[in-house]
């Protein structure tokens, strides 16, 4: 890819962002009725915002990577995370907003009156934040090395950077606007290149993509490896290698890959003949077209499909309404009518984009079967436009590619430290405003250590493991604190401490261990399935053994606000508003 | 190599959770000898039960403090009893539990502590711990506000004192209760002389404005009349020490209209709120006084026109506000009477937003004041977005 392009896309996108964070936008202006710049806030608007601090690496890279490596099953995640809005909706966003609370520790302080449950829900806040901005880092990385050539860490320091600063400056003024903004730059950044990608397929003659062959090179294909590479051969096949394999120098040598395992360096060059059958990465089983498309067939080699898909739902539908970033969102609404349609327009903005994704998965295997081989099929998003539109326009396709995921990883990574820094600051730097300044480094710092120390799993995946442990600590916490009145400090306590510990426990050991197979990797792997009913057992019954901590006045005070509707609870209505008839109003 | 500083990075974080999970729950043993242990031990227990205390005697509060005040005195059993009726029984003898009122009768009358006879407790079982017990009244500002008894096998002279010495720290925390409330009572009496203040100049202006309009404009006046009587019924509003930040603004906009068509074209305003932050709480009337400062010693005195800008802005944990005025200034010295509350003359609004600021969410949250004269004013307030106990209503 030409540098010049994706770095100027980057160059704008980080530009804007940092534009926007320290003059911010004028919301209202002149003498006009403070009632505009509430009601400026649209619906649409609103839910866009949502949308464009909910879309991070995940949605934007991760999903077109893990459809084209493993299949159909991988769906769970785009569906988990646009119902997880649903189930969010349902279950906590009212009673939530009423409640008063603007951060997950606010609630549990405001629910339990616990300062204990409010401390270790902050512990979790900033782990799971964490556990999220890893692979938006690491995305930020891959895209750059991708555009660029550029070290892994580079990119992940880049925006790393850009999202402290913005954060310590003040926070991001204007948000709403801004996350608005990046929504629609995201669709555009992967919506043009689909249709560009549709075009080339069907130029290509519509090849069939679920058909009963393993994915072959379709014309005479040169790979290069960006970093070293272990792959398996099923098909021997003749290549012309530029590069060390298998630890033997070659220059443009022909080589007969036998059956089995190789290995290349960073840097080596290989020349597949047309119709060869792709290799894929030691690890990464080949799957037929009629296999990848077929659900819960384990394409890809992922052992227990089943069990794998139901925990990743659960994870996902779970785990939104603990999501740091997520719930602040709320406050923008004016009313509850509101909210209830910004929930609608982000469940169909959402199913839209997410549909996008699945399209560079599908055609990804037809037209870039190469990353099946390199196993850097994260970065489809942004190989794909270039490798099908030859040309100018190729390049300003994937610049566009470029822009959109750096507006992804910058808008979800900025919503996300702003949540840590302020939980930080006001639970152990006593709320000061240069608190905040550190707390926000504090925020930043320990997830670039880990992204640059650490790539072994696939962006969505790696997400997918933040909402297991959203959905093993704060869903419980949320589900019982809002609909059961017996939930005690020490059931909540013991309940997060359980589910959320299990569950980023199953975390570390995966991304040290990686992938594996059997059932203990599919467990550890993939958490929810079991933490979840762990952390509400846990929960459920320290409560019901610890009832006497139960003090009934307070739960009924805390259980009437959160449940009686806004137009019965405010007090103001205690003398309706006097508004005679306008007929005299000119 | 990746995978050691994998390793190493996964250690550091697990380690990171682990310091911050023993910070939670950190120990409280293994130091000291065993004089200083026991030392330590009481008191905190006496730092457990004096938060519970402060809230006043209630079944609620003596229910949990019970607990700390028996381990205090190492009793099986400890009733705490306020007014005619037994708020809570802590510890084991539960079937004494009905007599827990009768027993605290002669000492609430004599006033002073008490040995229950013991055929009065006698409940014919041998083995019953509750065998003997001494009252000690809960005397508050000369008032009994109830009784604390201790039970025992056997009294010995050392427990009565103890019963006496833990009585009197109750005592203390109550008193102290009561010195919170009659703060708190402080503070609504000012907050609600603030509200009686909305000023009379004010007042006046408006409906001289107002009365201006009434031939020329007959349909303004209207307008301005209702703005005026919505204005008056916020201010007025009997209930309630918070209200939203979206309240509130709404408040100075009607405020400032009335203002406007006073001032025409001379008063020009700007409002740059950000929309995450309108249902923040904020104290009931915190903002108009801000603003109200802004136009009348800001801009009243200059020929020239005014801008007000008004600002209120997301920054993590805390909302801040902030108004601005290119006025004429004000003199710092001035200022710093005004909040500290003695300044001469009418405007008794910055210190008392001040002052309600500060006692609602700590000294750091005061009013911040930046003016010389002839360089306009900027009053900054910073609100938390959450704090306990802080609702709007």
């Amino acid at each position: 890819m030409n540098p010049g392009h994706g770095l100027a896309a980057l160059a704008v996108v980080l530009v804007a962002t940092l534009a926007f964070g320290v003059y911010g936008l004028r919301l209202s202006r002149g003498t006009s009725d403070f009632y505009v710049a509430s009601r400026e806030i649209s619906p649409l608007l609103n839910a866009s915002a949502i949308g464009g601090e909910y879309l991070s690496a995940a949605s934007f890279l991760g999903v077109a990577g893990l459809v084209m490596a493993y299949g159909v099953d991988m769906l769970a995640y785009p569906v988990g995370y646009t119902a997880g809005y649903l189930v969010l909706l349902l279950l906590v966003a009212a009673p939530l907003r009423r409640s008063g609370a603007y951060t997950l520790p606010d609630f549990a302080e405001e629910r339990l009156g616990s300062l204990a449950v409010r401390r270790v829900a902050g512990v979790l806040v900033a782990v799971i934040a964490w556990l999220y901005l890893v692979p938006q880092l690491q995305g930020a990385g891959l895209t750059l090395q991708t555009v660029t050539g550029a070290p892994r860490w580079a990119g992940a320091v880049v925006v790393a950077a850009v999202v402290v600063g913005v954060a310590a400056a003040g926070g991001m003024r204007s948000v709403t606007l801004v996350q608005g903004f990046q929504f629609w730059l995201k669709l555009t950044a992967i919506a043009v290149p689909a249709l560009f990608l549709v075009m080339a397929w069907r130029s290509a003659g519509a090849p069939a993509l679920t058909g009963p062959d393993i994915p072959r090179f379709d014309r005479t294909t040169v790979v290069t490896l960006q970093d070293p590479v272990r792959f398996d051969v099923t098909q021997p096949v003749t290549v012309r290698v530029t590069g060390r394999l298998d630890g033997t120098p070659y220059t443009a040598g022909a080589v007969r890959l036998g059956d089995g395992g190789h290995t290349a360096t960073a840097g080596t060059a290989l020349t597949f003949p047309p119709g060869a059958a792709v290799p894929h990465r030691h690890g990464l089983a080949p799957a037929s077209g009629a296999r990848w498309a077929d659900p819960l067939s384990g394409a890809g080699g992922r052992s227990h499909p089943l069990y794998a898909l139901y925990s990743i739902l659960l994870a996902t539908l779970l785990g939104t309404m603990g999501l740091p970033h997520v719930l602040v969102r709320f406050y923008t609404n004016p009313d509850g009518r509101a909210a209830r349609r910004t929930t609608l327009l982000v469940l169909v903005l959402l199913s839209g984009f997410y549909l996008l994704p699945t399209v560079y998965g599908a055609l990804g295997r037809v037209l870039a079967p190469q990353l099946l081989l390199t196993g850097q099929t994260d970065t489809a998003v942004l190989v794909l436009p270039q490798l099908t539109q030859a040309g100018e326009g190729g390049r300003l396709l994937a610049a566009l590619a470029t822009a959109g995921a750096f507006a992804a990883f910058v808008s979800t990574a900025s919503g996300l430290t702003v949540s840590v820094a302020g939980v930080v600051s006001q639970d152990l730097l006593r709320g000061s405003t240069r608190g905040f300044r550190w707390a926000s480094l504090a925020a930043g710092i320990p997830p670039l250590v880990m992204a640059t120390a650490t790539h072994g799993l696939p962006v969505a995946d790696a997400i997918g493991l933040a909402f297991a442990v959203a959905a093993s600590s704060f869903c419980p916490l949320l589900v019982l604190g809002i609909w059961w009145r017996g939930l005690t400090d020490l059931g909540a306590l013991l309940g997060l401490v359980a589910g959320g510990g299990l569950a980023a426990v199953a975390v570390v050991l995966t991304s040290v261990r990686g992938a594996g197979h059997g059932w203990s990797a599919a467990l550890l792997a993939q958490p929810a399935a079991w933490t979840v009913p762990v952390a509400f057992t846990v929960m459920i019954t320290v409560s019901l053994l610890t009832r006497h901590r139960l003090s009934p006045a307070a739960v009924d005070r805390v259980m009437l606000r959160m449940h009686l509707p806004e137009e019965v609870g405010s007090g103001g209505s205690a003398l309706p508003p006097v508004r005679p008839p306008t007929a005299g109003r000119s | 190599m990746r995978s050691v500083i994998t390793v190493v990075s996964v250690t550091l974080v697990i380690a990171g959770a682990a310091a911050a999970l023993f910070w939670l729950v950190r120990g409280r043993r293994g130091f000291g000898t065993p004089v200083e242990r026991a030392a330590f031990a009481a008191l905190h227990e006496a730092s457990l039960a004096a938060p519970l205390l402060r809230d006043g005697l209630g079944p609620d509060s003596a229910r949990k403090a019970a607990r700390h005040l028996r381990a205090l005195l190492a009793a099986p059993a400890l009733a705490v009893v306020g007014d005619g009726e037994l708020l809570a029984w802590d510890g084991v003898g539960r079937h004494h539990t009905a007599q827990a009122v009768a027993h605290t009768g002669d000492a609430i009358d004599a006033g002073r502590p008490w040995l229950v006879p013991a055929d009065t407790i006698d409940c014919g079982d041998l083995e019953c711990p509750v065998r003997a017990a001494v009252v000690v009244p809960l005397v508050v500002d000369g008032l009994v506000v109830g009784a604390l008894t201790v039970y025992a096998r056997q009294m010995s002279a050392g427990l009565v004192r103890a019963a006496g010495e833990v009585a009197h720290w109750v005592i203390a925390q109550l008193e102290l209760a009561e010195l919170d409330r009659s703060r708190t009572r402080m503070m609504e009496a000012e907050l609600r002389a603030l509200r009686a203040q909305i000023s009379p100049h004010f007042v006046y202006n408006s409906l001289t404005a107002i009365a201006s309009f009434v031939r020329t404009d007959p349909a303004q006046a209207r307008e301005l009349l209702l703005e005026f009587a919505e204005l008056t019924r916020y201010s007025l509003r009997k209930h309630g020490e918070f209200s939203t930040l979206a309240e509130e603004l709404r408040s100075v906009d009607r405020y400032l209209r009335l203002e406007r068509a006073r001032f025409g074209a001379r008063l020009r305003v700007d409002l740059l709120i950000a929309p995450e932050v309108l249902p923040v709480a904020v104290p009931f009337l915190c903002l108009q006084p801000i603003v109200e400062n802004a136009v009348r010693h800001g801009l009243g005195p200059k020929a020239a026109p005014g801008l007000i800008t008004i600002r209120a802005e997301d920054a993590g944990a805390e909302c801040r506000i902030s108004v601005e005025d290119d006025g004429v200034g004000m003199d710092p010295e001035q200022v710093r009477l005004q909040l500290a509350g003695e300044a001469e003359g009418d405007s008794l609004g910055l210190g008392n937003v001040d002052e309600r600021l500060r006692a609602v969410f700590g000294d750091e949250y005061g009013l911040v004041v930046e003016t010389a004269p002839g360089a306009g004013t900027k009053i900054s307030v910073r609100v938390p977005k959450y704090r306990n106990g802080v609702r709007a209503s």
